[in-house]
């Protein structure tokens, strides 16, 4: 049924649009919906990042200039048509992951993690520039490939996703990792691979768990035994996740109310400002303020998908439904770990956590949905 | 250009059919995110709808530190008011390590610290020990008890020692010092031993608990119900604001039954003796004043003292902590020979008019062994009057055997001999009033009637506390009415300012089968004091009141019976007998019955006597008429006892008893 409703959306023949700030606006090619759910999300962000960090303006400061950055990288990139990325995908992609392997050579290890590069003027995760590379690289490379993706596609596509994946789990952060994964395999999914390869896929890796399990680090596997049990270690692994789920709980319905929250401002909430900001939104916010940004964050979803559906060719659309359901896996894998859902991982609640690279690279991602919403050529349906 | 260029049989791309399946596959993504999203919102409402209460509480728990605030100890006055203990200011020098910086600026503070207030290594010791020990936000107490002078001096330099301050708070204070130190007592550091005793939540905040006396036997009033800041702290414990505030109550402030003029009396009379003085009211048992010499100062305890001090106040021979009153053991001697002549009458073996032969000395039927009486030369026939005014043993070493250790048993723990009396302070000891049952008991061995003797003039095994003498003259004085005795007055709530009186509590009453028996004794004690052959005649002579009352004094070294008598004062000083005085007064109309026991004193009427007249005279005249007779003016002078050998001998005013050598 949704998949009608996108269909007859697809469909639509694109009438004479009415002259207003919007037609100047994508003009510009910025798509108004996205500029305002972003704009009205950052800056959501933005006053729970005040109440988070202990009401320093300094940190709200800072956060609204990067956000700000990544506004204008953001309308650059969307000036570009689309047609230019996918010819340039594959460069990039190629340089990102020369940049990951100079990475685990030199990285700069910041928190136990090699994940930072530093180029004498600016220091920067390549892992980021990953994020707008592998979606980009797998749509350009489906693109050209007979749909739904036979074998032999699906081994070079597993190839393009899994190397860099795994020197980005190598550094360690799996959080990324996870992320780059899921912004490539949503793009194979898009572009209709088959279900008995799914099914397939999902089988083997069951089988493989126990393997995998070997293999994760120390505090990966220790973050999973949390999840299961946080207070069996309160003052250890398990602390973060309990004093999160206090926080959270402690909000109710209501909230205690903006800068009332007692978690962060007492300190008892490690990583408030960063990762675990969700909890102190919810302790402030409550249940409402929650769906509220839950449905924001649905909206900017169900707008990348609106985009990818009128898109005029399969590397457009898989580019933007990529990037659309890789947002959204980004808000789920944030919010599932603050919750107690899934195992910690390092992944930031997008436009609201304070983050350095993330917030740009995530503007740069939006860039290119608008590029692609925004040079679409009038066609005869 | 592209990398990925067409190969030609992809080229035939179906571009609606591509569209198509994306567009089933975008429909797929959405129920995806819906069920992801469906799944976040389930553990959302769990968390902030149904758990919501656990963990506000959690959240709560978490913030919010508990402070108790100790409540002020109550006063304690005597019965007229007068302040016995108080709470006074105290200042406390404290640094906050945080504000100092590292541990070479802590150095240089001290350093600077010194030339404004007294720091011993001690005191830096300690300090150094419970900085490491405590946060560093938090002040740590460097010195207690500052002077007026170093707050002063402190004060004029203080804004060049950021993070010292000086916090006020409140001590104990005793401002009577030594006076009646025993009994008010003094409180000290809570050990962990009182704490595990004790329910630790009425300690929150304190730091200190009574130790001895009343401080300590009325600890629960005097305390107070402590209160409690709510503080919210962060994670680190940093506290940084009061929540709410929890009102403790003040402890109760208590009315000592006790005058202090009659306590000072009593241990200026004393002089250098040590031992016990103890009076009480017959008429309800309180006790008007309770003396253990030597005494000490309660304020050494309060400002604390160095271990030399404290441990030469511990090895002191004289132990001056020791309270004698209530738990010094002595033999009574012949102060019990009231209680034994109404035992006689009692019991049916004697009437008053019986007479004894007293020839100086006696020997059971059967034995050699000579019982002497005090007086050499013998008392010649002697009834029970003249047995007590006169004092002589042989008389009540008849009694005694006709009465048999049984009966004297019965009779004597009637007058409470041999058990607690219950008085409301620590650590009060029973005495010991033999039986054949505890010898069996205790020595294997069987009771033997020599010793019938010497238990009947109050020698041999009977051991008292002056306490338990005062409590038995006031029985006899009241004719056998009884009341427990104590020493808590009236108690009073500090803020409503209501009090509550302590009711007396009347003990059995000790039934004669002839009241006219209690007549029979109290006349003969009261010619103790107004008879010239009385062993207490100078100490009845020139009283405005009739003062009825029994010497007595014990043996301390046992002499073998046919050693020669010395005269107490040719014997060393811890070889003489200790000085006993019992009396109450007035005789017709009791209102003071007091014990004296002086130490060593050797005659129980020249030198206990006159303690007891000058506590007398202080309570029902409230002036020492004694020894002041030709002072027109009354003053209140003391006449102390004088310890012969120790200081300038007797006046030839006293001298008059010691013909009266009692016995």
């Amino acid at each position: 049924m949704i998949a009608e409703i996108l269909q007859s959306a697809g469909r639509r023949a694109s009438h004479k649009p009415e002259p207003g700030f919007s037609d100047w606006l994508e003009s510009w090619h910025i798509d108004i919906w996205l500029l305002i759910l972003l704009l009205t999300v950052a800056t959501v962000g933005m006053f729970i990042q005040y109440s988070a960090s202990g009401h320093s303006i300094d940190g709200v400061i800072s956060q609204a200039q990067r956000i700000a950055l990544g506004m204008v990288v953001m309308a650059a990139i969307a000036q570009a048509p689309p047609a230019m990325y996918r010819t340039v995908a594959p460069w990039l992609y190629g340089f990102t992951l020369l940049l990951l392997i100079a990475t685990l050579v030199l990285g700069d290890a910041a928190k136990g993690a090699q994940r930072w590069l530093d180029l004498g003027v600016i220091r920067f995760q390549p892992s980021e520039l990953m994020k707008l590379a592998m979606p980009t690289t797998v749509a350009a490379f489906l693109h050209t490939r007979r749909l739904p993706p036979r074998f032999g596609t699906i081994v070079l596509t597993l190839a393009i996703i899994g190397v860099p994946a795994a020197l980005i789990a190598k550094q360690p952060d799996l959080g990324t990792a996870l992320l780059i994964v899921a912004a490539g395999g949503f793009a194979l999914f898009l572009g209709g691979l088959r279900w008995r390869w799914i099914v397939g896929a999902l089988a083997l890796i069951g089988a493989a768990a126990p393997v995998l399990w070997t293999h994760l680090q120390d505090y990966q596997r220790q973050r999973i035994l949390t999840l299961l049990d946080p207070e069996s270690d309160p003052l250890g692994a398990g602390y973060h996740i309990t004093q999160s789920m206090i926080a959270i709980g402690s909000g109710g319905v209501f909230g205690k109310g903006w800068l009332h929250g007692t978690q962060a401002k007492l300190e008892f909430l490690p990583e408030a400002h960063t990762d675990f900001i969700f909890a102190v939104y919810s302790e402030e916010m409550g249940f409402i303020g929650v769906m509220v940004l839950l449905v924001l964050y649905l909206a900017i979803v169900g707008r990348c998908l609106y985009i990818a559906a009128r898109a005029q060719d399969t590397f457009q659309r898989l580019l933007a439904g990529s990037l659309g359901m890789t947002f959204f896996i980004y808000v789920f894998i944030n919010i599932g770990m603050v919750i107690g859902l899934l195992p910690v991982v390092g992944v930031p609640l997008p436009l609201v956590s304070y983050g350095g690279t993330s917030a740009v690279s995530l503007l740069a991602c939006f860039g290119m949905l608008m590029s692609v919403h925004t040079h679409r050529k009038l066609l005869a349906n | 250009m592209s990398l990925f260029g067409p190969r030609r049989r992809d080229a035939l791309k179906n571009v609606y059919a591509e569209r198509d399946a994306f567009l089933r596959r975008a429909g797929v993504a959405v129920v995806f995110c819906l069920g992801c999203v469906i799944l976040l919102v389930a553990r959302l409402s769990d968390l902030q709808i149904v758990e919501h209460e656990h963990y506000l509480t959690r959240a709560d728990e978490n913030r919010m530190r508990v402070t108790p605030v100790a409540p002020v100890r109550g006063l304690i006055y005597d019965r007229n008011g007068t302040l016995l203990a108080q709470n006074q200011p105290a200042f406390v020098l404290e640094v906050t390590p945080e504000q100092v910086g590292n541990s070479a600026a802590m150095d240089q503070l001290l350093q600077r610290l010194s030339h404004i207030v007294t720091l011993t290594d001690a005191d830096i010791t300690r300090f150094k020990d419970r900085v490491r020990k405590s946060p560093r936000y938090r002040g740590v107490p460097l010195r207690s008890n500052l002077t007026m002078e170093e707050v002063a001096r402190y004060e004029v330099d203080r804004y060049e020692f950021p993070g010292v301050d000086i916090n006020a708070g409140l001590t104990r204070n005793y401002p009577l010092g030594a006076t009646a130190s025993h009994l008010v007592g003094y409180v000290g550091g809570i050990s962990e031993e009182e704490l595990r005793a004790a329910n630790e939540s009425q300690f929150l905040g304190l730091t200190q608990i009574g130790k001895s006396g009343v401080e300590k036997s009325e600890e629960d009033l005097l305390r107070g119900e402590p209160g409690a800041k709510i503080i919210e702290a962060n994670a680190y414990g940093r506290p940084l604001r009061e929540l709410d505030y929890r009102r403790g109550y003040p402890g109760r402030n208590l009315y000592l039954s006790i005058d202090t003029k009659v306590q000072e009396v009593a241990e200026e009379a004393m002089g250098d003796y040590e031992g016990a003085v103890v009076a009480i009211d017959p008429r309800n048992g309180e006790v008007i004043a309770m003396v253990s010499k030597p005494g000490f100062d309660p304020q050494q305890f309060i400002t604390g003292m160095d271990t030399a001090t404290y441990s030469a106040l511990l090895k002191d021979p004289s132990r001056p902590l020791f309270d004698r009153a209530l738990q010094g053991l002595y033999p009574p001697g012949s102060t019990i020979k009231p209680a034994m002549a109404l035992a006689g009458l009692e019991f049916g073996v004697v009437t008053p008019k019986d007479t004894f032969y007293c020839g100086g000395a006696m020997s059971l039927p059967g034995s050699s062994r000579k019982y002497h009486c005090w007086k050499r030369s013998g008392h010649g026939l002697v009834n029970m009057a003249d047995g007590i005014k006169e004092s002589c043993d042989i008389y009540f070493y008849n009694l005694a055997i006709a009465l048999g250790i049984d009966r004297m048993y019965e009779a004597m723990t009637g007058f409470g001999f041999g058990h607690k009396t219950g008085i409301d302070l620590p650590l009060e000891k029973a005495g010991l009033y033999p039986s054949r049952e505890w010898k069996r008991r205790y020595r294997h061995e069987n009771w033997y009637p020599g010793e019938t003797l010497n238990v009947g003039i109050g020698q041999g095994y009977t051991l008292v506390t002056p306490l338990q003498l005062a409590q038995m003259t006031a029985r006899i004085a009241m004719r056998g009415t009884g009341f427990r005795p104590h020493v808590l007055h009236a108690t009073e709530d500090p803020i409503t300012r209501k009090i509550t009186e302590v009711q007396p509590e009347p003990l059995p009453k000790i039934d004669l089968k002839d009241e006219s028996n209690w007549d029979t004794v109290i006349t003969a004690m009261e010619r103790v004091t107004q008879e010239v052959h009385g062993t207490g005649y100078s100490i009845g002579r020139n009283s405005p009141y009739p003062i009825a009352a029994k010497t007595g004094s014990a043996q301390v070294a046992s002499l073998r019976p046919d050693e020669p008598r010395k005269t107490q004062d040719q014997l060393p000083l811890k070889l003489r007998d200790h000085a006993l005085f019992i009396a109450f007064a007035p005789a017709d109309d009791p209102k003071i019955a007091v014990a004296v026991i002086a130490e060593h004193g050797g005659h129980g009427g020249s030198v206990a006597g006159p303690i007891a007249r000058q506590v007398m005279d202080q309570y029902l005249l409230g002036y020492v008429l004694y020894g002041n007779e030709k002072n027109p003016e009354h003053t209140s002078h003391v006449t102390p006892a004088e310890v012969p050998g120790l200081k300038a001998p007797t006046d030839a005013s006293s001298a008059g008893a010691e013909e009266d050598d009692d016995r």
